[in-house]
Parts: structure tokens; sequence; C-alpha cells
């Protein structure tokens, strides 16, 4: 849960849980297994396909949530079954507590439910007097602790085999073994007489079909069937999100959940319950049954055009399996209730600005969680979409609106990178690295060294290394972006060096500035449009095919960003769709526009790694060509693990959970030496800086070159 | 009618992959005399590792110790079955009940049911289990024996679903779609099988017409 005041206190909880050794050990062996259990568990099916199908389902289902939740009513009703609405967590507790009193109730079993997670049902049973157990083996481990789950599928995945013998040792009296397959079983016994014992069954539910007031219950150990089944009152506590207007779109959600959760093909028991079914427990024979609706923010984010597709989420915690920051900190401090990138969206709906304040800057924009999710839900954009709206709400800090100010005039922003170039001098030693950075910046950065600025920007060279063709069947413009302008000019240098002797030319508008993706990553949209109608302007008289861009991160929001900043921009939404559909990465654009052949290139075979920049793998789904490049130029190509996890770079990120970047950067630079290369290569500055800073630091014998320069060092002269 | 062999070889492979014992049966009588054989060589439930031999809570131990026999539950077999497999169970001791499910939640050791259909894709059984009785037995037996006719497997979820969805216009129901034993993998993602239901699935395929 957050509790964290300021990102102070927030970075103070994110420490803390990195020195948890055991839980950072078990998060990352299962972000490995994960990673290859998931691909086996859809092999041979047409994954994008079924992720159309499950998000096409979701959001019609959601477009008439009110319809389908009346005609849920009027079935469940027919079969006998009290419906209640609950606009609140607390409404929703205070009914279920109504029927636990109005059924003299003593005693009540629970299945998992996030949902009576979000409401914190228990704390309100408790209060009242009743005997709660959660029958979840994980759920109850973590009842018995008093904390509340870290993952929204396996709620005790924090906690070692020792902790759990302990827990149960004190649970029984008895002192147990520290042996898996024998706590399970004591957890068995133990809870088997609470089913026995229990007046009500407390259960969620994955789906209420509208047509038949039906609900479906996907569990794997049994219990929410027991709950369901041996006590005389049932309640179901349902999210508004679950309604579907049949068992068919049910039936889609199952053929993804179970695989991207746990990588099982169907769960062990999936549960159809409609109308009061036989039980025998129950004075009349028939089971007292109850379906509690919980809106809590539901009807407000399906009316919303931005964030309604969050709705869409089925709860399989697959954005957190694959999130760099949850494998390290995991989910308590990585959520509220609602866990991974999914939980910093829903707890600002479902539970506040407050909570989530904090959390929402808590990403890397790296998409591994877009890539993931089964209902094809845009996470990084929702996540900094909240992070826009409660700086909207609560008015932003002052670096935001120092950068806002600076970016949006571009001779003001460039003279302040040249005159860092010039205050710089005294700290990088003559290194071009800064060194000795006073204290106030250099806070918590020591985990990489930092590049300097360059002393001649790229824009101050371009006359000098502009390409003269004779002909030109090819029309680029260069997109430098502010690294390799102000930082790594030799980058773009070596990129232009390519095109001698080729069949094209090369242009390189001087009113370009920054793409505008920090300002968006700080919440700060309207910057963001500012600067994108500024570079489309700026290109705009050209006249070129491609617009050519060294860097990943620059690229992606150049080609995916700018045509939704602008889509309702009268004058300009068209201008971003011309623009955006020029904009090509290096690597293609050398592979298949310059068509540079091995017969290019000649050098030793030198054995090289390959980071692939997310923007680049997912924002761009620009995979291979990287790879073809590197072979084409004659390097000895080295595969690791991981080559497509984020290098903790995440521009602004790095500046503001230094202690994150650093361990992420730290796991990716051990996965690369672990293949022996002396050479890693990739294509974005970003990364470059991130990397090679790191492996500077380390004193790693590895060189980190963008691709650009490599390919320039070895082509033919 | 049978169901092409390989969707029956389909669905063994998908449920063999979830730890579920297969096996062909060509009928009734067959089937019965393995229920009785699988209850024999099963030990006390104390050795299925079930959890009576672990060092629980009073209350909780008091419970283990309302077993007092092997016993076999068969909710839902017709009276000439019932009886079939009664003759069986007396001539080994085993106690048979098809009913009072209610007074064994300490736990029996073998559930026999029918299945309504399988699902081939995740060798998955569909079970109606509109009666309380039959719910129980499937959810309280360590071990559950499924005899699943194989006219009755069909290839994906989305051919039992006309049947289902009439069954759910046709309330109160309770319809179960099952897929191995019990499973759990909530301390250190280690799989431990039999959580809280059974302990093993066995599929019999009843391959008479």
């Amino acid at each position: 849960m957050q509790t964290a005041k300021d990102i102070k206190s927030y970075r103070h909880e994110l420490r803390q849980a990195l020195s948890n050794e055991f839980q950072r050990t078990a998060m990352d062996n299962f972000a490995v297994f994960y990673r290859g259990a998931r691909a086996r568990a859809f092999a041979g099916m047409d994954l994008p396909a079924l992720i159309a199908d499950v998000a096409a389902a979701k959001d019609a289902a959601m477009a008439r949530m009110d319809e389908l939740l009346a005609e849920f009513t009027a079935n469940a009703q027919k079969a006998g079954v009290t419906v209640h609405v609950a606009a609140t967590g607390d409404e929703a507790n205070a009914i279920i507590a109504d029927i636990a009193r109005a059924e003299g109730v003593k005693r009540i079993v629970k299945s998992k439910s996030m949902t009576a997670e979000e409401t914190l049902l228990n704390h309100r049973l408790e209060a009242d007097g009743y005997e709660v157990t959660e029958t979840d083996l994980g759920e109850w481990i973590i009842q018995l602790r008093h904390e509340g789950p870290t993952h929204m599928v396996m709620p005790a995945i924090h906690l070692s085999r020792y902790q759990v013998a302990d827990l149960f040792s004190d649970v029984t009296g008895r002192k147990q073994e520290v042996d898996i397959q024998k706590l399970v079983k004591v957890a068995r016994r133990e809870l088997r007489l609470k089913f026995a014992q229990a007046d009500m069954g407390i259960s969620g539910a994955n789906f209420a079909l509208a047509d038949t007031g039906t609900l479906g219950i996907i569990t794997n150990e049994g219990n929410g069937r027991l709950v369901t089944t041996l006590p005389r009152v049932h309640v179901a506590l349902v999210g508004l999100d679950k309604l579907v207007p049949s068992m068919d779109d049910a039936l889609k959600v199952i053929k993804v959940l179970p695989r991207n959760a746990t990588a099982q093909a169907i769960s062990s028991y999936v549960t159809w319950i409609t109308g009061q079914n036989a039980c025998a427990a129950s004075p009349d024979g028939k089971k007292s049954m109850h379906v509690v609706f919980l809106d809590n923010g539901r009807r407000r984010l399906a009316a919303d055009p931005v964030f309604s597709q969050a709705l869409r989420c089925v709860r399989c915690g697959a954005c957190a399996n694959v999130c760099p920051i949850y494998r390290q900190v995991g989910g308590h401090t990585y959520g509220h209730i609602y866990i991974g990138a999914v939980g910093l969206v829903l707890t600002y709906f479902y539970h506040g600005r407050d909570k989530a304040k904090n959390l929402v800057q808590n990403c890397l924009n790296c998409g591994a969680c877009k890539a993931a999710c089964v209902a094809g839900i845009d996470l990084p954009y929702l996540i900094k979409e909240v992070h826009a709206r409660i700086l909207a709400e609560e008015g932003r800090p002052f670096q935001n609106t120092a950068l806002s100010l600076a970016m949006r005039n571009r001779t003001v922003f460039h003279g302040m990178l040249r005159t860092a170039s010039l205050l710089q001098k005294p700290v990088t030693g003559g290194t071009p690295y800064l060194r000795h950075l006073p204290m106030f910046f250099a806070r918590d950065q020591e985990f990489r060294a930092l590049p300097a600025i360059a002393d001649k920007p790229f824009r101050d060279r371009w006359k000098a290394v502009k390409p003269h063709p004779q002909t030109s069947a090819v029309k680029a413009a260069l997109f430098s972006g502010c690294v390799q302008d102000f930082v790594y000019p030799e980058q773009a240098e070596a990129a232009v060096s390519l095109f001698h002797g080729k069949d094209a030319d090369l242009a390189y508008p001087m009113d370009q500035t920054c793409c505008g993706l920090p300002a968006l990553m700080m919440g700060e949209k309207k910057t963001a449009r500012d600067v994108a109608l500024q570079n489309i302007k700026a290109f705009d008289d050209c006249n070129c095919d491609y617009i050519l861009t060294l860097c990943a991160s620059c690229a992606s929001h150049l080609k995916k960003g700018y045509p939704r900043l602008l889509a309702d921009d009268p004058t300009y939404a068209e201008a971003a769709e011309r623009f955006a559909a020029k904009v090509i990465d290096f690597s293609t654009f050398a592979r298949d526009v310059l068509k540079l052949a091995p017969s290019d290139f000649a050098g030793p075979a030198t054995k090289t790694a390959l980071h692939a920049p997310c923007h680049l793998c997912r924002g761009l789904q620009v995979t291979e060509a990287p790879r073809d490049m590197l072979k084409a130029a004659g390097l000895e190509y080295a595969p690791y693990d991981e080559e497509d996890v984020c290098c903790g770079f995440g521009g602004t990120f790095s500046l503001k959970f230094p202690e994150l970047s650093a361990e992420i950067l730290k796991k990716k630079l051990q996965n690369v030496a672990a293949t022996g290369a002396s050479l890693l290569i990739t294509d974005c500055p970003g990364c470059v800086m991130q990397l090679r800073g790191g492996a500077d630091n380390l004193k790693m014998d590895i060189t980190v070159k963008h691709s650009a320069e490599v390919l320039a060092e070895r082509r033919k002269k | 009618m049978d169901a092409p062999a390989d969707l029956v070889e389909l669905f063994r492979t998908k449920a063999e992959l979830v730890s579920a014992v297969t096996l062909r049966a060509v009928d009734m009588p067959a089937a019965l005399a393995y229920v009785v054989e699988a209850c024999e060589k099963k030990d006390a439930c104390k050795l299925l590792l079930s959890g009576c031999e672990a060092d629980l809570s009073a209350p909780a131990a008091e419970m283990c110790e309302t077993i007092t026999q092997k016993t076999i539950a068969a909710p839902d077999l017709s009276d000439a079955d019932f009886a079939a497999l009664g003759t069986l169970c007396e001539q080994k001791g085993f106690r048979l009940i098809r009913d009072g499910l209610r007074n064994h939640l300490g736990g029996i050791d073998i559930a026999v049911t029918h299945t309504d259909a399988g699902i081939a894709e995740t060798g998955t059984l569909v079970l109606r289990s509109r009666s309380e009785e039959l719910r129980l037995a499937t959810m309280v037996a360590e071990v559950h024996i499924a005899l699943l006719p194989v006219s009755v497997i069909k290839a994906t979820s989305h051919d039992i679903e006309p049947m289902v969805r009439q069954w759910m216009a046709e309330p109160p129901d309770y319809t179960a779609f099952i897929t191995g034993a019990s499973r759990t993998a909530d301390i250190e993602r280690v799989l431990a099988l039999g959580v809280h239901g059974p302990l093993e699935l066995h599929i019999v395929f009843l391959t008479e017409a």
C-alpha cells in the first residue's frame, strides 16, 4: 500500500525494497522463467488476433455497462439472486456487513478477490466481529501476516518457505517442517475445518454474464468451489468491469488469461454459477445468494475516452511480471492495491490522486507491459496520461515549469545547452565524461559516468560534413535529437558519412528542436504538443521522402506520439500523419534504403553484443534490422538473455529514480558481460549514454557504440 | 458414435500435461472394477500426504479422526451401476455412499462421477453439477475418477458453448470445467497438487457405443 507522502519518502521505501534480497532473487527468477513459459503457452497461436478479440469484446461491453447491469440483474433476480450495486468500496462493505447481520452469520470463508482487497472488506468484517478466513493459500498467508498482496495472481510471491513454515507453526501451535508440499497439506487440513464451519462464503468473479445472470470464476486451488458450495450464504463482490454480454465473451478471455498469468492452457477450475443452487445447510434447502456490484470509479472510467481501455484488464498480472521495476522492488512499493502497470493507472481512479501521485512517476516507459498485455491496453501511455492529469490538478513542480519554458523556445533551449558546454569544463578533467560533479547535481548518479556536452554541436558541424551526391534517388532529412546534436555529434556524423558514394541526399533542417518526449515523460502534454508542431513545420519545406532518426526514443515518439498528440488538431492532424509516415530508424534505413551490404564493409569479426532499445523493438516493432546490419558489417553476433529488456535509462526516469536505474543497468551489463563480447552496440544515443556510463563505472572491458559509428568505421573506403 | 480418434488422443495428451492419469475402459463394469482397484491400491489418506499425518491444530486434527473406513462416493451413478459398485465394495470392505457428503468433509478417498462433455484442446472435463452431492464429491475426494464417454469429447470450448448456455438458461445451474487436479504454486512458485480439491484426477475414457 502507498503511505509515502512525497517522492522523497517514496524513494526511501523503494530503497528498502531493494535491500530485500530474498524478494529480489525470487522476482528475478520469476521474470526469467515467465518469459519462456509465456512464449511456450502461446506457441502456435495467433496472439495478436486473440488480443484484438478480447479488446473488442471488452470495449463493446464497457460501452454498455449499465445496460448489461440491468440485463444481468433481471436474469439473476428471476433465478432467486439478490443484486446490489455499491457506488464506493465503503458502501460495498456496508452492504455485505448488512447481509451477514441479517443472515445471522458468525464465520466467513473467502476465496481470492482483488475487488475485496480494493474495498478492504476484511477490515470492515473483522471490525464487526466476524471470523473471516481467506482460503486461497497465498491470501491466507498474507492475511495471517496482516499485509496486502504483492502480486495479483501470486499474492505471497515475496515470501520464502521459511517464513511460511514459521507462520504455520504459530497458527497450529506445532513446529512445522520447512517443506513446501507438507506446508500446503497443513493449509488444506486447517482450512477444511474453516469451510465446514462457515455460514457465509464470499467470492469475487471473473465474469458476470448478462444474458443468463451467471457468474464465472477462475481458480486453481478449488477453494472457490468450496466457498460457493458449503456455506448457506454466498456473496459475490464483482466489479462492474466484469460484466460481459454472454459466455462467448468469457471464453475469449479464458483463452488468454490463464496462459498470460501462469502459462496454463486453462486454470484447473472454471466455475459457472447461475441462480440459487441447492444447499443442504440452508433451512429451505436453497442457497441464499447475493451479487454486489462495485462501481468505485468504474463508471467514470467507462465514460472516459482516454482511460476506458483500462477496464479491459483481466487481472492476469503480466504487466507486473515483465516490468523491470516491479522485478526490482516487488508489489508493496509498485502499486497501492492493484499492482504493476495497470495498478498505476487504476490506483488513480479507484483510490485517488494521493495514492497515485508518486507511483505514476515510477515508469521507464519501456513498453514491456504493453507488449505483454492480453487485452491490448496501452499501459505506458495511460500512465503518462494519469501523470499529466495529476499535474493539471495539483499544479506543477518547479522543474516542470522550467523545462516547459525552456523547451518551448528552441533558441533559449539550445542556448542553455551551449552554455552548459562551457560551464562543465572544470568537471570533465579532459575526458568525455562529467567527473567530480557538484553535489547538488550528482546526487545518487555515481552508478554511471555522465557524458560531457560536446564542444561543438552537430548543427555547427553540419556544413562541413554534409553529403554532396551527384544524383540523389533518395531524399532524406536528419532528425538528430538533442543527445546527438549536443552530446554525441560524432554519432550523427558517422551516419552522414554512410551517405557518401550512395545515390542519396540528406538535409538537416536547422529549426528542429527536441522531439518533446522528455516533456511528455514529465507529464507536460502542452509543451510536448508545442515542440511537435515546431518540428513538423521545420521539416515541412525540405521535401524529403524519409525523416531519418538515430535515436530510438525520438523515432518512436515522432512516429507514434505525434499523430496521437495532434489527432484532434484541425490544422495539423494531417501534417502530423504525413510527417510520421516518413520517419524511419537508422538500421532499417541502412539496410533497406541505403542498401548497405556485406560487400560495403571490412574488418575483424569482433564479438559483438546488441542492446535492443525499448522504443525500437517494442515502440516501432523493429527487431531484425539492427541484427542484420551487425552481421552485414562482418561482426560476430553474441546473443544473450533479455536482449530486449530496458537498460534503465528512461530519460528523466534515471534522474528521478537513480537507485532503480542503477539496478536495472547492472542486470543488463551482467547479461552482456556473460557473452564475453568486446563490443556492445545499440541504436539509441540514450541507451549508449546509460550503457557506456555504466560500463565505465564498472571498469568493464567493453566498448559501447551506436551502430552508426561501427558501420562508419568498418565501411570500405 | 465415437469422437474421432485424434480428438481423444489430443484430450489425453492435454490432460496428462496437467498430471491427470488416463486410461481406457470398454464398458461400465470395467470402469467400476478400476474404481475399486484404485481404492484398494490407495493407502489411507495419510500416505497420500493429504495432511492427516501433519502436526495440526487440535480442532483440525479432530476432523481427521472422523475418517474410519475407506470411502467411495458415487453421487450420480445409475441405480444399477451403484448396486454393482456396491457389491464390489462390500467384498473389499469399502464404504460406498451417494449422498450425505457434508458428513464426510474430513475427506473421502475416491469420488467416481460421470462427465457431460470433454474439451480436447485443453483436456477439460465439463460437469453439470446441480446436485450438491455431486459438487462436493468432486471437491472433497482425494482422488476424482471421471468417466468420460469418448463420444462427448469436442474439439474446443466453443463447441460445448451452446449446450452450457442452454443449462445456464434453466437455472439454478452450477457447471464446472475441471482440468487436472487442484493445484497451487503460492509458496515460492513451487507446484503442489491437492491444495483444497482432489490430489489426483483419473480420467477413464469409456469407449463403448
